[in-house]
C-alpha cells in the first residue's frame, strides 16, 4: 500500500520514456499514450485523497533505507492535493494542446510534458530538501523546453529571462542548502526540524539567515515580489497550453514555503518559529497592489491574465503568512480555485486570440469573432471568478482569507489592500470584456485573410471543463473547506510529520 | 587554509554577481558558470575542511575522524545540474542571437525600426 507514494512520481517518468520509443509510431500514438498517463495520474490522486483521509502519513523509503540516512517520498493530505490540482489541470492542459495542434508544433512536446509532470509531482512528495532541489531542476528543464516549444522572437527573449533567473535561483537554493547542511549535518526535512528545536543559540543566525535565502528561492518560483518581473512576459508570450499548465508552476514555490518553512520554522522551532511569515506576508501585500497595477496596466489579455495569476499568488502568499490553520486553510481553498480558473483563463484567451486574427489579444477594437455570444458569455464568468466576485469561488476564497485575517494585527491593512485591488482587478477586466466583445468593428473593415479561425469546438471543452471547478468548489464547498481545514490542521502539526517520517521502519524482507 | 577557501568563494561569487548583470549574453553564461564554481566549493566545505582524512568510516579509524562523504555526493550532482543547464543556456543564447539579431539579454534593440523591417522579411 505504501507503494502507493512512489507511483505518481514514477507513472510520468515511465510514460516519457515510452513516449521516445512512442516517437516512432506518429503523433497519434504519443497523444493515446500520454493522455492515458494523465487520465490514471487523476484516478491515481484520487486514491491518494483517500488513502490520506485518515490523517495518516505514507512514508516510502526509497532503497529502503530509514530516515534521516536515506531519501523519503512522503504522502499526506498537502501533497495529495497539489498532486490531484495538477493532474487535472495537466488533463486540460494536455486536451487543449492535443485538439489545437500545439504538440505538433516540435518533436518532443508529450516527453517534456511529462518530465514537466514528474518534477512538479516529484516536488510536492519529496521529504529531502536535497531531493526537492533536484525535482526543481527536472521541472525547470522540463518547463524551458515547454516554454520555448513553438517559435518567436518574443518567446525566445522572454525564455532567456525565465532560464537566467532561475539559474540563479538555483544557484541560490544550493547556498542555502549547503549552509543548512553545514549547520544541522542533515537533509532530511523532518530531521532538519528536529535539530532546529535543540540548534545552540550561535547557529540561529545561520540558520535564519539559510532559511531566508531559500525563502527568495522560493519567492523566485512564486513570483513573490520583487522577483516576478520575469513573470508576466514568459507567460504571456508561451503557448497556451503551455502557459495553462505553468498556472500550477507559482504554486510549487506556495507549496515550499508551507512545506519547509511551515514545518522546519514551525511551531516547534522555538525562537525560530514562524520569523519568516512577516516578510511573506508583506511581500504578499506589495506583490498584490503591483498585480493589480499591473492587471490594469497590461496592453494584451495573455499578458493580463498572467497578472491576474500574480495577483492570486500575492493573495496566497498573504494567506500562508497569517500563520494560522484558519488561513492557510482558506489559502488552499483558494489554491484550488486559482490555479484551474486560471489555466481556464489561459486557454481562453488564446480561444480569444484565435477568433480574432491578426488583433490577436490586443485591446483594439476589432471585427466581432465567430462565436462572440458563446465566448463572451464564458469570459464574463470566468472573469467573475478570477476577480472574486460572487456568486463564484475566487468570492468564496477571497472572504475565507479575510475572515481569517480577522484576527491578525495587519488586519485593516490586509483588508484595504485586498478590497483595493480587487476593485482595480475587476474594473479592469470590465474593461476588457467591453473592448473585446462590445466595441466591434464592421466587418468589411478587415481583409478576409486576417479575419480570425472558427471557434474550435473540441479545444474549447478543455476551457469550459476547468472552469467547472468553479461551480463545483461553491456547491461542494462545506465538504471541500472540511478537507482543506483537516489539511490546514495536518500541516501545521509539524511534531507528528517528523514523528512520521523519522519512525518509519525499513521493510523487511518477507516473500524469501 | 579557511581564509583561501572562503576567499575563493566570495570571488567566485562578486565576479558571477558582477557577469550576472552584463547586458549581453556571453558575460551573463560566464557569471551563471561562476555562480556555480563558487556554490561547488561551498557546498564541499559545509563537510568541514579535513585533511588526508578517508571518505568512509574505517572502523579502525577512531569516531569523526572522516571526512564527511555527503557533500561530495551533493557537489557531484549539482556540477552536472550546473553543466547541463550551462549547456542548454548557451544553445538558448545563440538561437536568440538569431533570432532577435542582437546579443543583448534584453533582446530587441534601441531602434524599433530595425526589427520591424526584419519582420516585415
Amino acid at each position: 500500500m505504501s507503494n502507493l507514494v512512489a507511483w505518481p512520481v514514477f507513472l510520468p517518468l515511465i510514460t516519457g520514456f515510452i513516449l521516445i520509443l512512442a516517437h516512432m509510431g506518429g503523433i497519434r500514438l504519443q497523444r493515446t499514450v500520454s493522455f492515458l498517463a494523465v487520465i490514471g495520474l487523476v484516478l491515481l490522486s484520487g486514491a491518494m485523497i483517500s488513502a490520506t483521509s485518515t490523517d495518516q502519513y505514507q512514508v516510502y523509503l526509497l532503497g529502503n533505507w530509514t530516515a534521516p540516512f536515506g531519501i523519503v517520498l512522503v504522502l499526506d493530505r498537502l501533497s495529495a492535493l497539489m498532486v490531484l490540482i495538477t493532474s487535472i489541470l495537466a488533463v486540460g492542459a494536455l486536451w487543449y494542446a492535443m485538439t489545437t495542434d500545439t504538440d505538433k508544433k516540435g518533436a518532443h512536446f508529450h516527453i517534456l510534458f511529462q518530465m514537466q509532470l514528474f518534477g512538479l509531482n516529484g516536488a510536492f512528495l519529496t521529504g529531502d530538501v536535497f531531493n526537492l532541489f533536484v525535482f526543481f531542476e527536472v521541472l525547470l528543464l522540463a518547463s524551458y523546453g515547454l516554454l520555448l516549444h513553438g517559435n518567436g522572437r518574443l518567446r525566445t527573449k522572454a525564455g532567456l529571462h525565465y532560464v537566467v533567473i532561475n539559474l540563479i535561483g538555483s544557484t541560490l537554493f544550493l547556498f542555502a542548502v549547503g549552509a543548512l547542511y553545514g549547520v544541522l549535518g542533515t537533509l532530511n526535512i523532518a530531521d532538519m526540524a528536529a535539530k532546529v528545536a535543540v540548534a545552540p543559540q550561535e547557529d540561529l543566525g545561520v540558520i535564519a539567515a539559510a532559511g531566508l535565502l531559500l525563502l527568495v528561492v522560493f519567492g523566485v518560483k512564486a513570483a513573490m515580489f520583487p522577483l516576478y518581473l520575469w513573470m508576466p512576459s514568459a507567460y504571456a508570450n508561451t503557448s497556451a497550453a503551455v502557459a495553462a499548465l505553468f498556472a500550477i508552476m507559482t504554486k510549487v514555490g506556495i507549496y515550499s514555503i508551507i512545506r519547509i518553512h511551515g514545518t522546519i520554522f514551525g511551531t516547534e522551532a522555538g525562537e525560530l518559529a514562524y520569523y519568516y511569515a512577516p516578510w511573506v506576508l508583506g511581500l504578499g501585500l506589495i506583490t498584490l497592489l503591483l498585480a493589480a497595477l499591473g492587471v490594469m496596466a497590461s496592453r494584451g489579455l495573455r499578458e493580463q491574465v498572467a497578472y491576474l495569476v500574480l495577483a492570486s499568488v500575492a493573495t496566497l502568499l498573504i494567506g500562508v503568512g497569517l500563520m494560522s490553520p484558519m488561513a492557510l486553510s482558506a489559502t488552499l481553498y483558494y489554491l484550488i480555485h486559482s490555479t484551474l480558473i486560471a489555466g481556464a483563463m489561459f486557454l481562453l484567451a488564446d480561444v480569444i486570440l484565435r477568433g480574432r486574427g491578426s488583433y490577436e489579444d490586443r485591446f483594439e477594437s476589432s471585427p466581432a469573432m465567430p462565436n462572440a455570444i458563446l465566448i463572451g458569455s464564458i469570459f464574463m464568468i470566468s472573469a467573475i471568478a478570477m476577480t472574486g466576485m460572487p456568486p463564484l469561488s475566487g468570492f468564496f476564497g477571497k472572504v475565507l482569507i479575510l475572515s481569517a485575517a480577522l484576527d491578525d494585527a495587519w488586519f485593516a491593512v490586509i483588508t484595504t489592500v485586498v478590497l483595493v485591488a480587487g476593485l482595480i482587478t475587476i474594473l479592469s477586466m470590465a474593461r476588457t470584456g467591453s473592448l473585446i466583445f462590445y466595441k466591434i468593428l464592421p466587418e468589411e473593415s478587415v481583409p478576409a485573410s486576417e479575419r480570425g479561425e472558427p471557434l474550435n469546438r473540441m479545444a474549447f471543452i478543455a476551457v469550459i471543463g476547468l472552469l467547472l471547478a468553479s461551480p463545483i468548489l461553491v456547491v461542494f464547498a462545506q465538504p471541500i473547506t472540511a478537507f482543506t481545514e483537516a489539511t490546514a490542521n495536518q500541516a501545521f502539526n509539524s511534531a507528528a510529520y517528523i514523528n512520521a517520517v523519522l519512525s518509519t521502519p525499513a521493510v523487511t524482507e518477507v516473500n524469501k | 587554509m579557511e581564509w583561501l577557501i572562503s576567499l575563493a568563494i566570495g570571488v567566485l561569487t562578486a565576479s558571477g554577481v558582477y557577469l550576472t548583470l552584463r547586458a549581453r549574453t556571453f558575460p551573463v553564461v560566464l557569471g551563471l558558470t561562476l555562480l556555480a564554481y563558487a556554490v561547488n566549493i561551498f557546498l564541499f566545505a559545509m563537510g568541514r575542511l579535513t585533511v588526508g582524512l578517508p571518505a568512509v568510516i574505517d572502523k579502525t579509524a577512531e569516531a569523526a575522524q572522516y571526512s564527511d562523504p555527503l557533500p561530495q555526493a551533493l557537489v557531484l550532482t549539482a556540477i552536472v545540474i550546473a553543466f547541463g543547464m550551462t549547456a542548454f543556456l548557451i544553445v538558448l543564447a545563440l538561437k536568440a542571437r538569431g533570432e532577435l539579431g542582437n546579443d543583448h539579454v534584453d533582446g530587441l534593440d534601441e531602434a524599433p525600426h530595425n526589427n520591424a523591417s526584419k519582420e516585415a522579411k
